[in-house]
C-alpha cells in the first residue's frame, strides 16, 4: 500500500474511534494509573438530543406498546425507553462506529447477517418519518401517536408481519431494531437513561450490580431479599439536600 | 519505509494465553522477547473493577471489550457458489482484542480433550471401519497424544487455580468427577465451586437416570488460590457478569491474573501495545523469517527484527497473517492441494430452555460464575458406541448457566408473542423459574473438504488487504449428532420436572448471526504429512522453520469441549520442544 493513502486510511479510522490511545512500550512495571480511566458516560435528563419533537411522540407511544404499562409495573414511555434509544441514536450506536461500514453493499442471505448501508440512526428517522406519513395518509391526517393503543397495536403487528411497507425503509429491519432496543432500553442500567428507578429490574427480581452472592449461593430455592443497585447506586443511597 | 528496530531473540504476534505463556517460558530461558498486541494493554482495576463492571448494555450488547469489525472483520458464505459479504456487526463469534485477548472475557471453563480425540482418524477407522466416516469428512490425528500433552495441561491448570473434581487419577476412577476423562497426574489445585439451585436439581436429575454428573472445571476460584509464579486470585463471587466481561475481583483466571504481574518483571521482556503486525517478513529464500512489520497509532511502519517469530493471535488472524505474509500454500478445495485454511471448524452448541412451576422454584439465575455448572460425559467423543446412530462425534452437556442478566437471559415459552403485554407478563412469570444454559450442548465439529477460508477477493480491511473469507455450513454428521445430544440433554430436563422443555436445535444453514462459541479452530493445523498440515508436532511451520503458530488454529478438527485448556497445554508443549530442542540447534525439528 502506498503511504499517503495508508495514513488517510488510518486517520480515518482513528477519528472514527471513541479514545485515541497511543502505542506504547512497555517494560519492567504494569503501565497502571491510580483511578479507573474508562467510567461509563452517565445519561442525563433533559431535552430530547436525537428525536425532533414528532419523532419523540411517536417512539414514547411506540415504547409503550412494546412494553406497556400495567398495575404494577410503568411501561417503556415510563421507564425512559425512548430516552435511553435517543441518547444512543446521538452517540456511537445511531453512527454505527466501529461497525464494518465499506462497500460493495450485496444483498446477501439471511444466514449472512444485516448488510445495510444506513446506520442506525438513519435508520429511525427515516422510519418513523414513513411511518407518520403512512399513519397521516390512512388514518384521517392523524399522527401514529394520536392513535389509540388498541389502532397503534393493530400497525405494528402490520409492520411486523411485512403487511404494511415503507417505500423509503426496510419496515421489518426497522421493527427488529425496535425489539432489539426498546427492551435493551427496559432492562440496561439506569445510567444509559431507561430503566428507571431499576423498574425493570424490580419487575423480575433482578438485584443488577450488587456483584457479590457468596452468602447466598448455598439458599437454594430462597428468594433473593435486598432490593437492586445500579452503577449509581440507590436513590435512598443518595443525602436528601437541606431545603 | 519501516524504521527498522534493534534485533530481539523472539517476537511474539498477539498477547493473550498462548503468547503471554510462551512470553514468559522464553524470557526464564534467559531470550530477549517482545511481543507486539494490536489492542490496548488491560488492567482490572483501571478497565474493569466492581463498581462499573457489571454493565451489561456496554460490554455484552456493545462489545467494548472485543476487536471492532471496522478495524477488521471477514467476509462470510456458507457455500463456495455463493459470494461472500462482510460481516458487519460480530455475530456467531466475538474476536479478542487487547493484552490478556480472549482471556480477559472468556468463561474460564477449562477442560481436557479425551485421549482418543488426538489420534481422532485412526480411532474411528479401527472402531467403525473407514466406510463408516462421511467421504467429503477430511479429520487428521493430531501427531500428539494425550500422555505427551498431560504435564502440560497439568501446568495449566495449577497456573490458573482450576476449580474442579478429578475423575481420573493415573488410572483410578474417582466418585463425583467425570469417570470418562483421560488419567490425570494430580488432583485439581482447587475444590469445584459451589453449585446454585437448577445446576444442583439437574445433577440429581442426571444421577437419576443413571449418568455421572459432575462440575464443569472452572477457571473462576472455589477460594482464594496463589499460583506457582507467585501471582494471587481471590474467590470468586458469582456475581453473574462473567463471560463477555473483565472480572473486578482478580478471581478469573487470565493472563492478567496468572501470569503478566510475573512476567513483566523479567528485564527480559517487553510489550508493545495498539500496534499491529501486518506482515511476518521472509529472507530471499524464503525458508527463513527475519522478523515482523507493525504499525502503530500515529500511522508509523516499524520492523522488529527476530531470530524466532511466535505467532499467537486469534485462530482465523493467525491463518490470515500466513496467507498475506505468503508461508505456506493456500488450501485449494477443488484441487484439494495446500495446507493454509483447511480443516476450519467451529462448534456445534444448541440449547434447551426449559420452564418450571414459578410456586414452586426460585432459580436466582443471577447467582452465577462463568464456569458454574453440573455436566454429564456420556455423549461426548467416542464415549458411546455410534455404531446404530450414523454419525461421529459428540459434545457434553449440562446446566452450566452463567447469568440471568436482564437483556440476554429474560426466556419466555415459545409461542409468546414477542411484544406487548403478553409478553411482559412471561417475562416477569418466568425470569425466576426457568432454564437456559447458552452452551447447554457443548458439540464437536469435525472438518470437511468443502469449510474452510481463504482471502476474499473484493472485500479490504482499513489497511487495504484482503479480508479473511470464511466458507463453512453445518454437515448431516453434525446434524444428526446435534439432533442425537438435544434429545438426551432435554430429557434430563424433564426428568427435573420441568412444565415446558423447549428445544433448540442446532440446523443448517451455518448462521454468522447467531452466538455459538468463540471455538473457531483450524486453518493451520498440526500434523505428520507437510502435504496436509502447515505445522509438525511442535507447532513448528514446516516451510519457515523459526516460525511457530500456536492457538486453535492447530486443531485438525474441534472437539466436544471448550478447547483453551488445550490451546494453553499445545503452548507449553511448543515452548518445552523450542527450551529442549530448538535452541540447542535451530532448525526443522521433523524429518517428513
Amino acid at each position: 500500500m502506498r503511504r499517503r493513502t495508508f495514513v488517510i486510511s488510518l486517520a480515518s479510522w482513528l477519528v472514527s474511534t471513541t479514545s485515541l490511545t497511543r502505542a506504547r512500550v512497555i517494560h519492567g512495571s504494569i503501565p497502571w494509573s491510580p483511578f479507573p480511566d474508562s467510567a461509563p458516560e452517565i445519561v442525563r435528563p433533559g431535552p430530547w438530543q436525537f428525536f425532533t419533537l414528532d419523532e419523540a411522540r411517536a417512539m414514547e407511544a411506540i415504547v409503550d406498546r412494546i412494553i406497556p404499562p400495567d398495575p404494577e409495573t410503568p411501561g417503556g414511555k415510563d421507564a425512559g425507553c425512548a430516552v435511553f434509544i435517543d441518547r444512543q441514536l446521538r452517540g456511537p450506536y445511531g453512527s454505527n462506529q466501529g461497525l464494518y461500514r465499506l462497500g460493495p453493499f450485496g444483498k446477501g442471505t439471511k444466514e449472512q447477517g444485516a448488510q445495510s448501508e444506513l446506520t442506525h440512526a438513519e435508520l429511525y428517522r427515516k422510519a418513523l418519518a414513513a411511518l407518520d406519513g403512512h399513519c397521516k395518509s390512512t388514518q384521517g391526517g392523524k399522527s401514529f401517536a394520536e392513535l389509540g393503543a388498541s389502532e397503534q397495536d393493530d400497525m405494528l403487528r402490520k409492520i411486523e408481519s411485512g403487511e404494511i411497507k415503507f417505500e423509503t425503509v426496510d419496515a421489518q429491519g426497522f421493527f427488529s431494531a425496535l425489539l432489539k432496543d426498546v427492551p435493551e432500553g427496559f432492562f440496561s442500567d439506569p445510567i444509559h437513561g431507561g430503566n428507571r428507578d431499576m423498574v425493570g429490574w424490580k419487575m423480575i427480581g433482578f438485584p443488577g450490580i450488587r456483584y457479590d452472592y457468596r452468602d447466598w449461593v448455598h439458599r437454594h430455592n430462597e428468594r433473593y431479599p435486598y432490593p437492586p443497585v445500579s452503577i449509581a447506586g440507590r436513590a435512598d443511597w443518595t443525602p436528601k439536600s437541606r431545603a | 519505509m519501516a524504521r527498522k528496530l534493534p534485533r530481539k531473540d523472539v517476537v511474539i504476534i498477539g498477547l493473550g494465553w498462548t503468547g503471554a505463556i510462551m512470553a514468559y517460558e522464553l524470557a526464564e530461558a534467559g531470550l530477549d522477547v517482545i511481543a507486539i498486541e494490536r489492542g490496548p494493554w488491560r488492567n482490572t482495576a483501571t478497565d474493569f473493577p466492581p463498581g462499573y463492571a457489571a454493565d451489561e448494555l456496554r460490554f455484552r450488547i456493545r462489545h467494548e471489550l472485543f476487536l471492532r469489525p471496522g478495524q477488521t472483520t471477514f467476509t462470510f458464505r456458507n457455500k463456495a457458489s455463493q459470494t461472500a459479504l462482510p460481516i458487519r456487526n460480530w455475530g456467531a463469534f466475538m474476536p479478542p482484542n487487547g493484552v490478556g485477548g480472549g482471556g480477559v472475557h472468556w468463561n474460564a471453563e477449562t477442560w481436557r480433550f479425551l485421549p482418543s480425540d488426538f489420534v481422532l482418524k485412526t480411532h474411528l477407522t479401527e472402531r467403525y471401519g473407514a466406510g463408516f466416516l462421511p467421504e467429503d469428512m477430511t479429520i487428521q490425528d493430531w501427531a500428539v497424544t494425550y500422555d505427551e500433552l498431560e504435564p502440560h495441561y497439568d501446568k495449566f491448570e495449577y497456573l490458573c487455580g482450576t476449580s474442579g473434581q478429578a475423575g481420573n487419577i493415573k488410572g483410578t476412577i474417582m466418585e463425583g468427577g467425570n469417570p470418562f476423562e483421560g488419567p490425570r497426574s494430580r488432583p485439581y489445585p482447587n475444590p469445584p465451586q459451589d453449585q446454585p439451585f437448577s445446576h444442583t436439581l439437574f445433577a440429581k436429575a442426571a444421577r437419576d437416570l443413571g449418568y455421572k454428573p459432575f462440575p464443569q472445571p472452572s477457571g473462576n476460584m472455589s477460594r482464594p488460590y496463589q499460583n506457582p509464579l507467585g501471582v494471587r486470585l481471590g474467590p470468586c463471587t458469582y456475581c453473574g457478569f462473567c463471560e463477555w466481561f473483565g472480572c473486578g475481583n482478580y478471581s478469573k483466571a487470565s493472563p492478567q491474573t496468572t501470569i503478566l504481574p510475573a512476567l513483566i518483571r523479567n528485564s527480559n521482556f517487553s510489550a508493545r501495545d495498539n500496534s499491529e503486525v501486518t506482515r511476518i517478513d521472509l529472507d530471499s529464500s524464503g525458508k527463513r523469517a527475519t522478523g515482523v512489520t507493525f504499525v502503530d497509532t500515529a500511522g508509523d511502519e516499524w520492523e522488529q527484527p527476530a531470530d524466532l517469530v511466535v505467532l499467537s493471535a486469534y485462530t482465523i488472524f493467525n491463518v490470515q497473517l500466513l496467507l498475506l505474509s505468503g508461508i505456506g500454500k493456500a488450501y485449494d478445495p477443488s484441487a484439494n492441494t495446500g495446507v493454509v485454511g483447511r480443516n476450519f471448524t467451529h462448534q456445534t452448541v444448541s440449547d434447551v430452555v426449559s420452564f418450571f412451576d414459578s410456586a414452586k422454584f426460585i432459580f436466582n439465575p443471577f447467582i452465577a460464575s462463568g464456569a458454574i455448572g453440573m455436566c454429564i460425559d456420556e455423549f461426548n467423543g467416542d464415549n458411546f458406541d455410534h455404531a446404530a446412530h450414523g454419525f461421529v462425534g459428540g459434545g457434553y452437556v449440562g446446566q452450566v448457566q452463567t447469568n440471568g442478566r436482564p437483556i440476554e437471559t429474560t426466556p419466555v415459552p415459545p409461542g409468546t408473542p414477542l411484544w406487548g403485554a403478553e409478553w411482559k407478563q412471561a417475562v416477569k412469570e418466568n425470569y425466576q423459574s426457568a432454564t437456559k444454559p447458552g452452551t447447554g450442548v457443548h458439540g464437536s465439529m469435525y472438518s470437511y473438504r468443502d469449510v474452510y477460508v481463504d482471502l476474499d477477493p473484493t472485500y479490504k480491511d482499513r489497511f487495504s488487504r484482503p479480508l479473511v473469507r470464511i466458507t463453512m455450513d453445518f454437515h448431516d454428521n453434525e446434524i444428526k449428532q446435534n439432533k442425537f445430544l438435544t434429545d438426551k440433554f432435554a430429557e434430563i430436563f424433564e426428568a427435573m420436572g420441568a412444565k415446558q422443555v423447549h428445544k433448540e436445535y442446532r440446523k443448517a444453514p451455518y448462521d454468522i448471526t447467531k452466538y455459538q462459541t468463540t471455538h473457531l479452530c483450524g486453518g493451520a493445523i498440526m500434523g505428520s504429512d507437510p502435504n496436509t498440515s502447515a505445522l509438525n508436532r511442535y507447532l513448528q511451520n514446516w516451510d519457515v522453520p523459526n516460525l511457530f503458530v500456536l492457538g486453535a488454529s492447530a486443531f485438525p478438527q474441534n472437539a466436544g469441549y471448550n478447547p483453551t485448556g488445550t490451546v494453553a497445554a499445545l503452548a507449553y508443549w511448543a515452548a518445552d520442544a523450542i527450551r529442549t530442542k530448538y535452541l540447542k540447534n535451530p532448525g526443522q525439528l521433523i524429518n517428513a
